[in-house]
């Protein structure tokens, strides 16, 4: 055994020729060319034995868990006040996947389709967010992912993700992560059934636009969008400092068939970090009230009942106050 | 060190304010020994103060030194009406103003020379004009640096000007007692003149490793620095204090949860209140307990968000002094309880939080709890700002007795620090 970031750094910087490892006694040995690389060892009877791989639950295409991991494990808390919310939750129904990520301000929820090892499965697992991500990024070499769940008995309490490594890499890639443990936030009821508004925005040129304006507005400092009928208009900055605004183009509708104009304000990188997860040329976002929670999510309704993709990302507003 | 190139700042000093203001409501308390205050001098007049009296002092012993004392209820709302009222008359003449309390200000009148000329005619132009406009006596300091000018400004008292020029602040400055330093107070001149240092001079011939020594660290070479008149501070327009608290003695009494949840609440309404007039919250909260014998202990606690709700930081005030109180089993009796909230960060906007029903909802700004708060404390607020402070409060603290000292008193006196 030796010190793996060593090991990894050496890899690395080595010029592309052949490399030879040995073992010299105590030591390893590192030759390629004519660099040569004497690492000491650790004590084997150190490292600590690996979990078994619990049982496989099924298995997913790699591509898609990757993309709809990265879209929830946004929203994942970041600071460990609250360690449940530091995961996200996975929920198992049959061949229905839900993935589900909150910091308290937005709640990312991801509902897709999976191939169950048995029909019928039921399970839940809360998974470390950033491991999570991290796991599902280096899988994409292959087609498909498997997930290890146990329910009771060998591996209880972990989660275990095997597939193939980044292209070029040869061999399974396996994975145990611990789950976290605590109850779960109940999120379900926070989405919303009904809304009093919808706003169609082109999601590149309104990212853009929000980069632009949020130049004036330092640190968590909202970006406030008014929507009229056709276009939106943002906001940022304050009275005494710098100021910016921008307008293009928007779709408003307002469900009561009222045409006053629609305020509401935003922490500008919640709201990017939601804009990137849509993944849509049109971001659509669902408005009750400028103290309730928005709904942003791709504009393809249809597609998305079709298939049984869902994305939608709820973003608590900020309040401005005088 | 700062290059002025020349005695640019003034330093703006109203004369016996409180009593200054009472004389000039009442014409015929003028040129007479008057106190403000009752149980304990508050303010005291100059003829007062030609008997001994001082501020701070109990008002028996006043009445001793001073027996045609004549004591005057405070008019603390024309206290704040009058001095910003002085201080607007110092920004005629430059932007550059640092109001540091109700009653006096630092200017930097470096750019305004061109316009109203030299700033020793800029200093008599506003002792001139704050007698005429206001009706106030006023004693301007002016030098190449803020301490100077401060000294300057005492040295002048009452209803005077001084100027020292730049190159003879040393000449200026050695005779005069220590005790003009700002910082130097009873303890530590008492200190200074037990080892032969009365002057200023006589200080800054000591060397600065000596006086650290003596001192400790910070204090001795900050007085060793203003000694030698170095002094890097620049006038600071938006003056922002960094923290805000408020301190209670009480004798010296059992902590019961009644005792405990009353003061903190007490002083936790007093904090926040002033949090929320200023637009900002705290996400650090300290907590000071003082036992009897001095011994004190302090516990903070740092919030993911700002808070300036009265009842959130009551409640983790009175758990951090649990907490407090529980490492120290052994102290019977407390003496003093402090509430101070640092770390602050502007509260005019709010990120609000999902309703996710979470354990510490009620103490983060931003959950439906954190908001019904939110709204109470406004609530609250607006009614004191038309009926007066006593008009409304929180239960456990308004069916108390916290009204000794003048509620506006303090809050003047809060205004500054």
């Amino acid at each position: 055994m030796v010190s793996g970031r060593l090991l990894a750094e050496i890899s690395r910087s080595l010029p592309a020729q052949p490399v030879d490892v040995s073992v010299d006694g105590a030591r390893v040995v590192v030759a390629c060319g004519t660099a040569r690389f004497t690492l000491p060892t650790l004590p084997v009877d150190d490292y600590p034995a690996l979990p078994e791989m619990p049982a496989t639950a099924g298995s997913i295409g790699a591509d898609v868990f990757a993309a709809a991991v990265a879209q929830v494990a946004v929203a994942a808390g970041r600071d460990d006040t609250l360690p449940v919310l530091t995961g996200v939750r996975i929920e198992i129904e049959d061949d229905r996947v839900t993935l589900a990520a909150t910091d308290r301000y937005r709640l990312a929820v991801r509902e897709l389709r999976w191939q169950p090892e048995r029909a019928g499965l039921s399970a839940v697992a809360l998974v470390p967010a950033r491991t999570l991500a991290d796991t599902a990024k280096a899988l994409t070499g292959g087609a498909q992912v498997t997930v290890s769940l146990s329910t009771g008995g060998a591996g209880e309490g972990l989660i275990g993700f095997s597939g193939r490594g980044a292209t070029g890499q040869i061999g399974q890639r396996r994975t145990t992560t611990r789950l976290l443990d605590g109850e779960y936030v109940k999120y379900r009821s926070l989405l919303p059934d009904d809304s009093s508004a919808n706003a169609y925005v082109e999601t590149g040129a309104f990212v853009e636009a929000v980069k632009r304006v949020s130049l004036v507005a330092p640190r968590n400092t909202p970006v406030r969008l008014t929507f009229s009928d056709d276009q939106v208009t943002l906001e940022a900055g304050a009275n005494d400092d710098a100021q910016a605004s921008e307008s293009l183009d928007a779709k408003f509708v307002s469900r009561d068939g009222s045409t006053e104009e629609f305020s509401i304000a935003f922490n500008p990188s919640y709201l990017l970090d939601g804009l990137g997860a849509v993944d849509s040329d049109t971001t659509r976002i669902d408005f009750t009230s400028p103290t309730k929670p928005a709904v942003l999510r791709g504009s393809k309704e249809a597609d998305a009942l079709a298939t049984g993709d869902d994305y939608r990302y709820l973003l608590m507003p900020v309040r401005l106050s005088g | 060190m700062r290059k002025a190139g020349g005695a640019t700042i003034l330093h703006a000093d109203l004369d016996a304010y409180f009593a200054s203001v009472e004389q000039l409501l009442d014409p015929s308390l003028r040129g007479r020994p008057i106190a403000v205050g009752g149980g304990v001098v508050l303010a005291a007049s100059y003829e007062a103060r030609a008997f001994g009296v001082r501020g701070g002092m109990p008002g028996r012993r006043a009445r001793q030194l001073c027996p045609g004392l004549r004591f005057v209820g405070g008019h603390f709302h024309e206290y704040t009406r009058l001095g910003d009222q002085v201080i607007g008359v110092l920004r005629d003449f430059t932007p550059l103003v640092e109001r540091i309390s109700i009653d006096e200000a630092f200017l930097d009148v470096s750019g305004a020379v061109h316009l109203f000329g030299a700033p020793a005619e800029i200093a008599e132009a506003i002792r001139h004009r704050v007698r005429a406009e206001i009706g106030l006596p006023i004693s301007v300091g002016v030098a190449s640096t803020k301490h100077l000018a401060k000294i300057a400004s005492q040295v002048a008292k009452p209803d005077g000007l001084v100027v020292v020029d730049a190159g003879r602040e040393r000449e200026f400055l050695e005779p005069l007692p220590v005790g003009l330093i700002w910082g130097v107070g009873p303890v530590t001149g008492a200190r200074l003149a037990g080892l032969g240092i009365r002057t200023i001079g006589e200080l800054a011939e000591s060397s600065t490793s000596f006086l650290e020594h003596l001192l400790g660290k910070a204090a001795g070479a900050k007085l060793s620095a203003l000694a030698t008149n170095v002094d890097l501070r620049r006038i600071q327009v938006t003056r922002r204090a960094s923290s805000v608290g408020a301190q209670a003695a009480l004798g010296a009494g059992v902590p019961t949860p009644e005792l405990l949840r009353t003061t903190l609440g007490y002083l936790a309404d007093r904090v926040a209140a002033r949090l929320r007039a200023s637009g900002r919250g705290g996400r650090t909260v300290t907590v000071r307990v003082r036992f009897t014998g001095l011994r004190s202990v302090t516990r903070s606690l740092t919030l993911a968000a700002g808070i300036s709700a009265t009842l959130t930081l009551t409640d983790i005030a009175v758990e951090l002094a649990w907490s407090a109180l529980a490492d120290h089993p052994r102290e019977r009796e407390i003496t003093l309880l402090a509430v101070s909230v640092s770390n602050l960060v502007d509260d005019v906007v709010l990120q609000l939080e999902l309703p996710l029903d979470l354990s510490d909802d009620a103490y983060r700004p931003g959950t439906v709890a954190g908001a019904a708060r939110w709204r109470v404390d406004r609530s609250v607020d607006a009614i004191r700002a038309r009926f007066g402070r006593d008009a409304v409060g929180y239960a456990t603290v308004a069916l108390s007795d916290f009204s000794r000292v003048p509620e506006a008193f303090r809050e003047l006196a809060e205004r500054g620090s």
